[in-house]
């Protein structure tokens, strides 16, 4: 739709403006922009600035290390990249999803709940409601959650309470919040305590009824600005992610759909040891995130997202009831058989933090989680490929092994990269809609921010995600000569300097 | 509240769990509101760290823009702090110390499984990448180094409310861990 955005046709006299995050914490992405004369945008990138080399250096390690070692991927989702890694070398030793222990099973489930619980509150409260709640353009004194604690205390304090559970649940599953040791090859490494169980269990309630709260604010703030929630950053796209064999919405392991814009099926139910059959990354050379496509729709067309709004879109039903209730009033919001809003995947993302919470109580009552046998085990094989919906999106994990056990090749998709080209799209518009031919202005920054963050993009999947781009603008002319520089003051200022 | 102690954090070659763990001090967070000021952070909209007390630096240095980041702090806080395994010895990132720069960049982009249009990524929109992870006392002087992969919100709570009270920081045996 705005692709023809990507590379100006003729780079020579266009002024050059780059969006960058080099002062945010975890800002190792950036937009550039190309200019004409009219200040008429000719190209709009979103650059991935950061790379690591992963897939290289896990090679020469034994399998049995990679749950822990991959998990440093990622700090706000190390328990989906554990599993992913944990479902791949389940095959490495013979083991198939259909005869991992029921209590095993049972176990990296709760344990996943916990991780998308904890990071869509995350995101919602701690790094977007300071924009949902005061508005997009407002004082910058005013975007983070201490002055959301401040103004609106009950919700910024349930915000900081939801993540807070989904934590626990991590810890009493994992032994620590931030990447402890669960899973292993073919089972985990211990059950749930009557202990643990019934502390849990305590508070599972009113986590419910927060979450229920929540869906009720988004939904509240998305009709409240219509219809520029539905316009803004909004693309039509095709849509990702898992699904369970009904067809309902799946997180932890499943097959895959993907639907197009009018929602016809592309593919239904696919093995995801064969995504290699299903999809490709091509390379550009402006950024470090890769771009992944649908094989079968090639290059231009088959780019599609991943996450909450394509899994809320993708599934049949939700198999809680009052996510799935969610859900319905989701769907009726749009006229057409798929939501596109982008700023929609906020509205999905507090859904499923709500199916998370249902699903939870309902393990949490399993005795299952108890006991029982933890580890199956099986005939050596030589490759492996786990694949789970993490909070971001589908995420691939794929290795092979020598006959030693140690690391010969790996290939990691993770969620954000998905997003690439979306996210892309997502610039283009607000770049081509709401900003050509105007001005450089700091609502300007601060749209391009919303667009990209709505996303809750995970760049370099780790360094992303809590909080807010401080922006530095600066306007260079084909020389190289700086014409124009805006930059945002700790107390909120916007100065030209 | 009088004088609040300003506080400014920053992921470098990170994976974001040190300030994950930071975010754990849950409802502790409410209380910290009211002794300390968040300067830039990945919590607040601040883009240059200015005139703080206190620095808190996850994450070793791995390219160009990360060494530029740390000087920064350096130069506008009173007391850096190295924060979790990669800022204090580079961490798991530094895994790819041991393999060639060019090696790594080939698998990912070259020679991975399903890769279209293979090609290394170039453009002048880049920032460089150092041929080593470093830890972050190669590059300036630390002041205090809290261990742990990540340490856990305890250590956070105690270090912090240690220095606002005018103590000298001390970790109890149980709040080290080097995991
Ligand atoms: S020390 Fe551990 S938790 Fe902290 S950034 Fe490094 S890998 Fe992440």
């Amino acid at each position: 739709m705005y692709e023809h955005l990507e590379t100006a046709p003729n780079r020579d006299n266009l002024k050059r403006v780059v969006v960058d995050p080099v002062s945010r914490v975890e800002g190792h992405g950036k937009v550039s922009l190309l200019l004409d004369e009219n200040n008429k945008v000719q190209q709009a990138r979103l650059h991935i600035v950061e790379f690591r080399g992963f897939e290289r250096f896990i090679q020469g390690r034994p399998y049995w290390e990679l749950p822990v070692l991959v998990q440093r991927l990622c700090g706000i989702c190390p328990v989906s990249h554990h599993l992913a890694a944990a479902k791949a070398i389940d095959q490495l030793v013979g083991v198939d999803p259909e005869n991992l222990p029921v209590s095993a099973d049972k176990l990296r489930r709760l344990l996943h709940f916990g991780q998308v619980l904890q990071s869509h509150a995350l995101h919602f409260f701690h790094l977007s409601s300071p924009d949902l709640l005061f508005g997009f353009e407002s004082d910058i004194g005013k975007r983070n959650i201490i002055a959301v604690l401040a103004d609106y205390p009950d919700i910024g304090v349930q915000g900081v309470k939801m993540r807070k559970y989904g934590q626990e649940v991590i810890r009493m599953v994992s032994g620590k919040r931030v990447h402890g040791t669960g899973a292993i090859a073919g089972g985990m490494n211990k059950a749930l305590s009557k202990e643990e169980r019934d502390y849990l269990l305590a508070d599972i309630d009113q986590i419910i009824q927060w979450a229920v709260d929540s869906v009720a604010l988004i939904k509240k703030v998305h009709c409240a600005n219509l219809p520029y929630y539905d316009d803004f950053a909004t693309i039509r796209s095709n849509y990702l992610g898992l699904v369970k064999p009904d067809g309902a919405l799946e997180l932890y392991h499943g097959g895959i759909r993907a639907k197009n814009a009018a929602g016809g099926t592309i593919t239904d139910h696919f093995d995801y040891c064969r995504y290699n059959d299903l999809i490709h990354e091509e390379v550009r050379s402006w950024t470090y995130m890769k771009f992944p496509y649908l094989l079968s729709l090639g290059k231009e067309e088959g780019w599609y997202r991943v996450g909450p709004l394509a899994r809320v879109n993708n599934c049949d039903y939700i198999n809680t009831p009052l996510a799935e209730a969610a859900r319905m009033e989701f769907k009726a919001h749009s006229p057409e058989a798929m939501v596109h809003s982008t700023l929609a995947f906020h509205w999905a993302r507090l859904i499923e933090l709500l199916h998370c919470a249902e699903s939870i109580k309902g393990l949490l009552h399993d005795a299952d989680l108890l006991g029982g046998e933890l580890v199956a085990h099986g005939e050596k094989r030589y490759e492996g490929i786990g694949v789970i919906e993490a909070p971001r999106g589908t995420l691939f994990h794929h290795y092979q092994v020598d006959e030693n056990d140690i690391v010969t090749k790996a290939n990691l998709i993770v969620s954000t990269t998905s997003n690439n080209m979306g996210m892309n799209e997502s610039v283009r518009q607000v770049a081509a809609e709401y900003l050509s031919g105007r001005e450089l202005t700091e609502p300007l920054l601060n749209n391009l921010e919303v667009a990209i963050r709505a996303y809750d993009p995970c760049l370099s999947c780790a360094t992303h995600a809590v909080g807010k781009m401080p922006l530095q603008l600066e306007l260079i002319d084909a020389g190289g000569a700086l014409i124009d520089k805006l930059v945002k003051h700790g107390n909120g200022d916007i100065e030209r300097v | 509240m009088a004088n609040k102690i300003r506080v400014a954090t920053t992921s470098l070659a990170g994976c974001f769990g040190c300030h994950m763990s930071f975010l754990d001090l849950d409802e502790r967070l409410v209380a910290l509101a009211e002794l300390v000021e968040f300067d830039r952070s990945p919590i607040t909209d601040i883009e240059h760290a200015s005139n703080c007390d206190i620095g808190l630096i996850e994450g070793g240095v791995c390219n160009s823009e990360n060494v530029h980041t740390l000087r920064e702090f350096r130069k506008n806080c009173k007391i850096l702090v190295a924060v979790g395994a990669c800022a204090i010895n580079g961490g798991l990132p530094a895994m790819r110390n041991f393999i060639p720069l060019e090696e790594c960049l080939n698998e990912a982009y070259l020679d991975g499984i399903g890769v279209e249009n293979p090609q290394i990524p170039s453009d002048v929109e880049l920032p460089l990448l150092l041929d080593k992870v470093r830890p972050i006392h190669e590059v300036v002087k630390i002041d205090y180094y809290l261990p742990g992969c990540p340490p856990s919100a305890d250590v956070f709570w105690k270090f912090l409310t240690d220095l606002l009270e005018g103590r000298e920081p001390e970790l109890d045996y149980e709040l080290v861990h080097y995991d």
